[in-house]
């Protein structure tokens, strides 16, 4: 089952979620494009625009909340999901959305980032991946691929790499999404959806850094490679992709495979249907795993599973004390137990 | 055989100290008989000892569990330096007393448990009973364990339930003691047992038993009586540290109109105060236990943007990793309280000891100038009024404030005159109307020099705030080199504003004058105990005590230039002189510190001002 949260439709546009500020990511930054899907986004979920609040913690892309008209918090290094939580846990009204890096989230906030998964407030996460320390100048992140040559790898690095859908789907995560920062349409859309989803919901951008990092996605997002390495994933459809919407995911005893269409007698029909609404994480986690060369990179919602959220099961609570507790006020409570009285 | 009752001594003020393992309930032994305390009328204090490890190995030393009251005819502000008599359920809470009690002090032991193999666990070499080592005290020699077995015979109990109720055989013998009333105790049995009527009726008559075999021995020549306290007329109740923390919070957040939010990870000793809060959802009061300390407070900043009257609760090894955090509220101008319960340190220290060495890092503990409100509790009950002071500051004025108390008050307990809510002070945060044209969020009030807080999901106010130096007024991101000065020193101005809205610094006997003994914080009752008891044989001696700390009060160099000799007393090294001598640095201080996880005894407080005074 899927969590969905359906809104009416206010008059809003674009334009009122713009700042004034002038947007510093360098030219080029795959950070401006995920900026315009979120400020196409924002005005069609039919939230009010002071309902929206948009924190992050320390990076290039953590500078974001400057970036947009709305109440925004930019906190401290890594701890973007704690900030998020308690503007949820005070305020469960207010639509939050938590912007952080793979540094922030991956390295530094590693501990925050699984237990926000784990608690499940409806906070909308968008993790920008570009695999390298952006604002600090281009030192490798836990998403580094393993050998990867940066300022402080001059050698390339000793360690194996997270995939942050492996620890969302790890920590019980109930939405993983993943975008590339090329793609405006489909970042809204999943975007769109990741808002909708009750619960927190986790964007992994594959962002590109022209400084740092450049091309660190290029397999999965160039022209000419993109088609054979993208897999779109949508409810309900095979895992189809290639230019010629040739190749598709099979399940193979316990493994995913890739297949040619119309080669061994596969037809299309033996091809996996996604669902991304099935608790069982088998399948998710084994997308999410996938990588180029030897697998097309799903993108998508890879997963989208109902569960009650963190804020709900605190404020029923706060609800259901309110009904039936005996303290009604401070007063009450400082005269339970044993007093006595002086004459 | 005449009744011992015939014989009543009148005391003002007795000290007892329970110890024994820390499964032998000591803990339950010493709050009943404070609750008789209570009803009798006599002021107290309380201070529960006990040990890091929850279940140290029995019969040994560092297992003792200890419970000691300190009850009188007059005000009580201590839970007293050396206990009048001793209840040493085994060796090894006897050996691990001895200190702790008067040359004289009277000692009912279990000889059940003086055997052999208890006194090698205690580290005894021989009978501490038969060694000679007790000579000078009255040691009344009671085989508890086999006479509550025998008081529960019909019961039928195992033997294991049987000797539970060992403890209330020596509640039964301090009640007839000290002449007490058994019926509150008996009444305690019949709720907390409701479900098991046996373990009732078995309390009942252990207690019964004890009180009984205390009128038939021979060893008590007399018992003891204290006449009802001089207390202020009102409703009264006992409360720990800790407790009166959690309902401080809770009362300022009522009288606020915001809602309680409370970000924290256990640590002792502060764990209690999230364990209170997180029990009290109906005033719409949230406990978010989060992963790390880190998380506690970043949450809390979290909800105070959001309008909660927020709060992160900790001791020392968590105030440490807030640091970075505690800069996130200085910076955005945020209200938050950070409750740091100091125990002993560096590292994990002594994790269930007391110490005041957390005052420097409360000051000055983070990087760049980032000052913040600092006000420490100076008792048990202070601690409700300091809680409800640290919100009303830190609303008020837009700024983190750190309330420091320490393990002593934390578990500490006294006795609390119960205020009503609607009599405490005002709380009126800035809060910004919907559509307010003249909102800026960097624009300050002329006066407190603090910010508007603009809540989110209120119309017309959206704005950012964050870390980065901001612009003045605009609250813009802003590198300008003269705007970060403008800014720093106005943040710090703010603070030292503050000065207007805080009490003076009072003193305690003569207003000038040869010596002028300081305090702060928690150690307030021993030196007030001290100095009350030598100004009565005749001293001139005064005493400042400070509670607000950042900033000072704004009469303190008044006070300071009018005494000869300044003594500054703490449970560090000088942390609180040096910021003296920093502020103040044309007087000449002494210091008199310990460092021992254990507080001033009122002895050796006076002791070392008689010394001075004499010299
Ligand atoms: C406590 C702390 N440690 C280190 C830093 C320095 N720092 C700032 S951003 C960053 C890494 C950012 O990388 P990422 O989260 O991937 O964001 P990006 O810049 O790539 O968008 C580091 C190490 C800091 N600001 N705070
Ligand atoms: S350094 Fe890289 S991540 Fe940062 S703004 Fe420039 S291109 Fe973007
Ligand atoms: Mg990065």
């Amino acid at each position: 089952m899927e969590n969905i949260i359906e809104t009416p439709k206010l008059a809003l546009t674009k334009k009122d979620f713009e700042s004034d500020r002038m947007v510093k990511w360098c030219p080029g930054c795959g950070d401006h494009a995920i900026l315009k899907a979120v400020e196409n986004v924002f005005p069609e979920l039919g939230i009010p625009k002071e309902n929206f609040v948009v924190v992050s913690g320390i990076g290039c892309s953590s500078r974001f909340p400057y970036y947009m008209n709305t109440y925004g918090v930019h906190g401290i290094h890594g701890r973007a999901a704690a900030l998020a939580t308690g503007v949820k846990l005070a305020n469960p009204e207010l639509s939050v959305w938590m912007i952080t890096g793979d540094g922030d989230s991956m390295a530094i906030g590693g501990n925050h980032f699984i237990h926000v998964v784990r608690r499940n407030p409806d906070i909308n996460i968008l993790l920008f991946n570009n695999k390298i320390y952006g604002l600090t100048k281009g030192q490798f992140s836990p998403t580094s691929p393993e050998g990867s040559k940066t300022k402080t790898s001059p050698q390339g690095t000793y360690e194996a790499p997270f995939n942050p859908g492996e620890l969302v789907i790890g920590a019980h995560g109930k939405f993983f999404a993943r975008v590339v920062d090329t793609n405006i349409k489909m970042m809204s859309q999943v975007f769109t959806e990741a808002a909708k989803h009750k619960g927190t919901s986790v964007v992994e951008i594959l962002e590109n850094c022209v400084i740092f990092n450049n091309q660190i996605h290029a397999l999965i997002t160039s022209r000419d490679t993109k088609d054979e390495n993208q897999l779109f994933l949508e409810a309900g459809e095979p895992m189809i992709f290639g230019k010629e919407r040739d190749k598709g995911i099979v399940l193979r005893g316990t493994n995913l495979e890739v297949v040619k269409i119309g080669e061994n007698g596969i037809t299309e029909k033996d091809i996996l249907v996604h669902d991304p609404h099935t608790e069982d994480s088998g399948i998710h986690v084994m997308l999410a795993s996938m990588m180029p060369p030897e697998f097309p990179a799903a993108l998508g919602v890879i997963r989208s599973v109902k569960s009650h959220t963190f804020e709900e099961l605190v404020w029923n609570s706060v609800e259901h004390e309110k009904k039936t507790s005996k303290l009604k006020n401070v007063d009450d409570l400082l005269h339970t137990g044993n007093t006595w009285v002086k004459q | 055989m005449s009744d011992k009752k015939d014989r009543v001594i009148e005391l003002k003020n007795a000290v007892i100290r329970f110890a024994g393992d820390s499964g032998d309930g000591m803990q339950l032994t010493g709050s009943l008989f404070s609750d008789s305390t209570a009803i009798v009328g006599n002021d107290f204090a309380t201070f529960p000892d006990y040990p890091a490890e929850i279940r140290a190995p029995q019969g040994t030393v560092s297992g003792v569990s200890g419970f000691q009251i300190h009850f009188g005819d007059m005000d009580i502000h201590t839970s007293g330096d050396q206990a009048d008599v001793l209840v040493a359920m085994n060796p090894a809470s006897l050996k691990a007393n001895m200190n702790w009690i008067t040359r004289d002090a009277i000692i009912i032991v279990d000889t059940d448990a003086f055997v052999e193999k208890n006194f090698k666990k205690a580290g005894y070499d021989e009978n501490p009973l038969t060694d000679g080592s007790l000579t000078g005290h009255l040691v009344i020699e009671a085989p508890i364990t086999t006479m509550t077995k025998e008081a529960v015979k019909e019961l039928q109990l195992d033997n294991k339930s049987a000797q539970k109720s060992k403890n209330m055989f020596a509640l039964g013998m301090v009640f007839f003691m000290f002449n007490r009333d058994y019926e509150g105790t008996f009444k305690f049995f019949e709720d907390k047992f409701k479900s098991n009527p046996l373990v009732v009726e078995a309390n009942k008559k252990v207690l019964l038993a004890g009180y009984h075999f205390a009128n038939t021995i021979e060893a008590f020549a007399n018992t003891y009586k204290i006449e009802p306290a001089p207390l202020k007329k009102g409703l009264y109740r006992n409360v720990t540290g800790n407790l009166a923390t959690a309902w401080g919070f809770l009362a300022a957040a009522e009288r606020s109109g915001r809602n309680l939010f409370l970000g924290s990870y256990p640590i002792t000793p502060a764990s209690e105060i999230l364990q209170e809060i997180s029990k009290h959802k109906q005033f719409t009061a949230i406990a978010f236990q989060a992963e790390d300390e880190i998380a506690g407070i970043v949450s809390a900043i979290g909800a105070s943007y959001a309008g909660s009257l927020a709060l992160t609760t900790t001791s020392g090894p968590g105030l440490s990793l807030k640091s970075e955090a505690i800069g996130l509220a200085v910076m955005t101008e945020l209200p938050i309280v950070i409750v740091d319960v100091q125990r002993g340190g560096p590292s994990t220290g002594l994790p269930t000891k007391s110490e005041q060495s957390d005052l420097m890092q409360a000051l000055f503990g983070r990087n760049g100038e980032a000052p913040v409100i600092v006000i420490a509790a100076t008792s048990s009950s202070d601690c409700f009024y300091s809680a409800y002071e640290a919100s009303k500051l830190a609303l008020e004025h837009m700024t983190p404030v750190i309330l420091l108390t320490d393990g002593a008050l934390a578990n500490g307990s006294e006795v609390f005159l119960i205020p009503q809510v609607a009599s405490l002070p005002e709380i009126v945060p800035p809060i910004v109307k919907a559509n307010d044209p003249d909102f800026k969020p960097y624009k300050r009030d002329e006066k407190k020099l603090n910010r508007p807080w603009a809540i989110p999901g209120t119309e017309g106010l959206r704005h950012r705030v964050g870390g980065l130096e901001k612009e003045d007024v605009t609250g813009h991101v802003s590198y300008d080199p003269l705007n970060h000065e403008k800014m720093v020193k106005t943040r710090q101005e703010k603070v030292d504003r503050v000065a207007e809205y805080i009490p003076e610094l009072s003193v305690i006997g003569e207003k000038e004058g040869d010596i002028l003994v300081i305090g702060w914080g928690g150690t307030y009752g021993v030196i007030l105990t001290a100095i009350e008891e030598l100004r009565e044989e005749g001293q001139k001696i005064s005493f400042a005590h400070f509670k607000h700390i950042m900033p000072l009060p704004k009469n303190t160099g008044d006070v300071l230039s009018k005494y000869k000799r300044i003594i500054v007393c703490e449970n560090n090294l000088g942390q609180f002189v040096n910021y003296l001598r920093m502020n103040f640095p044309m007087y000449d201080y002494l210091q008199y510190n310990k460092v021992q996880g254990l507080p001033f005894m009122v002895s050796e407080l006076k002791a070392h001002f008689s010394s001075l005074l004499n010299e």
